[in-house]
């Protein structure tokens, strides 16, 4: 056992951080920081920067256009963008639908959309969930019917991010209603968003913000050069696609840059003759929170090197722990930072950009509560915390 | 000991109640929300003709003389129906400060226009640097005139922008957080050197941002400087107030939380039945078992003649309400899953209004700081 990176590594670690330094638009960082959101243009600017160098598909092999790291250096380069309040790379395309393609797609699908996700070209958004299959996702029903060269496609999507931005959908559709089992009569469908019959419908989100929408289906006619591998077999990669998910899941780098940032502004916030940092009840909360996002991280680790030493072709048990513990981490943190606003948490952004209105307390302070509502999101979507809970009952302790 | 409601008492609870559903349904409020006061005015004449603007004063100046129980059952009300109302600026932090702070002429003057709606009042108190340390105050006033001038900056004042008299506290002696020095004052909003910046809450409400400058202002009581105690009076009658507000918020969350479950299916059965649902939905009953429990307690300690035992009380409250609406809050958006994530359901409403009011008139930490100071609770 060895718990230092090599010196390679470190290295590494270095330039990546140079790197973001060097090339991260400052307002971009900026809103990162603050956990404000990125616009569509300054996440596709900053896919472009990184697709220039090479980078913007970590996990990627190179023949690809990926950079063909080892799975630490993936580990690094995350941990790194995340630390530094940088975007990551636009999840949909490079972790969600690329791996996908390049695994199960044809030569030509692999040649004409590699490509376009690496530099956001094609932005693809998730048509996943349905009304009626959230959890049980196998349930879907939007429904897919072959004619002639085309699937004709009729239902509801719905949750999905960014949908407003995307000019492309991958989604699970049901191709045979047939089917013995539910997951069996599933495909997994490529198409761009301006087919006509596709209607988008934004979802205000309680954090006031727009993230999320319905799209509505009707008598959409897909070209079936859109369909990816095999038709009925789009269960199976839709679950190749969440077992690819470990590095990085736990989010470390991300509640690392947090966690600093709550001390820097909890040593900004007044509190009688000093300032919130000298309040020995908020100190304990900061660093309880510390040494659990260290487990995390170490758990990480083992994970990771589970990975890069003995091939982790059978999942690592304690993955299972990432997903669960980072997302209630994120969340921890959010609420600390309520605890830090303290009572401007109240006063909702008097304008935004453009407006004269002054910002009521602190300028950061409007951004504080809206984040912490916006992440209950994390234990709900990519497995809910029950769902995952259920998984370690059943898949590891066999109860 | 007696944890019942008087016959009284639970005539005015189902009469609020009833008037609650009658008048406020979540697309309702979401109307009244766009009022330019960020209510419907109606709501309020309405209220004064129930007679819940008489509610909190005696009946020697025209009102029904209820206490801090009553106070409790219309906040639960209020706190069911996520009422947008200034009727804690008035009817329980106004009418504390005129019960306490005010002469017998300005009490009674008050009262009526109060009493027939005329009135809504804001307590333009909290100052930027302050926190949740009550005895900030940086306000000046000064003697001019008969009167005094007023100048200062207020914030994060509930209602501000909706109020027909503004409460400010000012100081007329001593440094900025000393207990002695302080004084309360009538100020007409729309006097020469008031402004004010009215945005909404994160939660649906209104507030607004007070500056002075050189504001006449009118002296309430007759003893400048002794400001604080009724303060902290009010402020504690505030806390019992929010307490009882958030049972009711979380009693409705929880009631929607257990109808969406029992409904909602997923792998062909009702969610509900899910052992690991099950016991989270008991985990919030039992948090607002306990807040519930804290809420009585306020409000029945919330005019203890004994400002130490008042004090101990609230804080007490407060720090209970805070742990147990944050507990069942987050839940009720987890077990909604997506749809607890959108403006389209009104659990997010719920939930939103919960977590501010855990940092109104101070947040967990910072009652039991207090308490720890104090020596904590007494067997
Ligand atoms: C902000 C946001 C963004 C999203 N983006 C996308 C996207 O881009 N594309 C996409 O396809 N989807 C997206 N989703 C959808 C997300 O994947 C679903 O919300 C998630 O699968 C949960 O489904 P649901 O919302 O229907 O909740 P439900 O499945 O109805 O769950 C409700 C509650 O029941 C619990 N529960 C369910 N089943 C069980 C069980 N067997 N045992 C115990 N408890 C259970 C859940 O944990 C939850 O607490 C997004 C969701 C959110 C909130």
């Amino acid at each position: 056992m060895e718990l230092e990176f090599t010196a390679e590594e470190k290295a590494f670690r270095k330039e990546v951080r140079s790197f973001i330094q060097e090339n991260l638009p400052a307002e971009t960082r900026q809103r990162v920081k603050e956990g404000r959101g990125t616009s569509r243009e300054m996440m596709v600017e900053w896919m472009k920067i990184l697709a220039a160098k090479g980078w913007s598909a970590p996990r990627w092999p190179a023949e690809y256009g990926g950079p063909g790291w080892t799975p630490i250096q993936q580990y690094i380069f995350l941990e790194e963008l995340q630390f530094n309040h940088a975007p990551e790379p636009q999840g949909f395309n490079i972790s969600m639908v690329g791996p996908v393609i390049y695994t199960f797609g044809n030569e030509e699908q692999k040649k004409h959309f590699l490509p376009k996700l690496l530099d956001c070209e094609y932005w693809f958004c998730q048509g996943f969930s349905e009304p009626g299959a959230g959890s049980d996702l196998a349930s879907l029903k939007t429904k897919a019917v072959r004619d002639g060269d085309h699937y004709i496609v009729n239902g509801q999507k719905t949750w999905t991010t960014f949908a407003q931005h995307a000019n492309w959908m991958f989604a699970l559709v049901r191709t045979d209603p047939d089917a013995p089992k539910k997951q069996m009569g599933i495909s997994y469908i490529v198409f761009p968003m301006d087919l006509p019959g596709i209607t988008v419908r934004p979802i205000q989100t309680i954090d006031g913000g727009v993230e999320v929408n319905e799209v509505f289906f009707d008598d959409v006619r897909v070209p079936v050069s859109g369909l990816i591998g095999e038709e009925n077999k789009g269960w199976d990669y839709a679950k190749f696609l969440l077992g690819n998910e470990r590095i990085g899941i736990a989010r470390v780098g991300a509640s690392k840059a947090k966690i600093q940032r709550i001390k820097e502004l909890a040593a900004s916030m007044p509190v009688g003759e000093g300032s919130l940092m000298d309040d020995p009840r908020f100190r304990q909360k900061v660093v309880e929170t510390e040494v659990k996002l260290k487990a995390l991280e170490m758990t990480q680790l083992r994970v990771l090197s589970d990975i890069a030493v003995r091939g982790g072709k059978k999942p690592h048990p304690a993955s299972s722990v990432l997903k669960l513990v980072g997302s209630e981490i994120q969340q921890t943190c959010t609420h600390l930072l309520m605890d830090v606003v303290g009572p401007y948490a109240m006063p909702k952004s008097t304008g935004g950009e453009g407006s004269n209105e002054p910002s009521v307390g602190p300028d950061w302070a409007d951004a504080i509560a809206p984040g912490y509502f916006n992440y209950r999101k994390v234990t709900i979507y990519g497995g809910s915390s029950e769902v995952q809970r259920g998984i370690i009952a059943k898949a590891i302790l066999g109860l | 000991m007696d944890f019942e409601l008087s016959e009284e008492q639970q005539l005015l609870k189902d009469m609020v109640a009833r008037f609650m559903q009658d008048r406020y349904g979540f697309e309702t409020r979401g109307k009244y929300m766009k009022e330019p006061l960020g209510f419907d005015p109606a709501i309020w004449e309405a209220y004064a003709e129930q007679g819940l603007l008489a509610l909190p004063f005696a009946e020697e100046d025209g009102g029904i003389g209820g206490g801090g129980v009553e106070v409790m059952i219309v906040m639960e009300q209020m706190g069911r129906a996520l009422a947008l109302e200034p009727w804690m600026s008035t009817a329980v932090i106004g009418a504390s400060i005129l019960r306490n702070g005010a002469t017998d002429a300005q009490r009674q003057a008050l009262a009526e226009e109060i009493i027939g709606g005329a009135c809504k009042l804001a307590f333009a108190h909290s100052e930027g640097p302050a926190r949740y340390d009550l005895a900030h105050v940086a306000t000046k006033a000064e003697t001019s005139g008969e009167g005094y001038s007023l100048t200062g900056d207020k914030t994060l004042v509930l209602w501000g922008g909706a109020a027909d008299k503004l409460i400010v506290s000012a100081r007329v002696s001593g440094g900025v957080r000393d207990e002695e020095g302080v004084a309360l004052f009538l100020v007409d909003p729309s006097a020469s050197g008031v402004s004010l910046q009215v945005y909404d809450t994160q939660d649906g409400l209104k507030a607004a941002e007070v500056k002075l400058e050189g504001v006449q202002g009118e002296l309430l009581g007759d003893a400048p400087g002794k400001g604080m105690a009724v303060i902290r009076q009010a402020a504690d009658e505030a806390i019992a107030a929010l307490c009882a507000e958030a049972v009711g918020a979380m009693e409705k969350a929880l009631e929607l939380t257990v109808d969406y479950i029992k409904q909602r299916e997923q792998f062909g059965r009702a969610i509900g039945s899910f052992q690991g649902l099950q016991f989270q939905a008991s985990d919030m009953f039992v948090e607002l078992e306990l807040a519930k429990s804290m809420a009585m307690y306020a409000s029945m300690c919330a005019r203890d003649p004994d400002p130490v035992e008042r004090s101990r009380a609230c804080s007490a409250a407060k720090a209970q309400v805070g742990r147990s609406l944050k507990a069942l809050g987050e839940r009720s958006i987890q077990l909604h899953g997506g749809v607890g994530m959108t403006m389209e359901y009104s659990i997010g409403h719920y939930f939103k209004r919960l977590s501010i009011i855990d940092r109104m008139f101070g947040d967990v930490d910072h009652h039991l700081q207090k308490l720890d100071e104090a020596g904590g609770l007494a067997a």
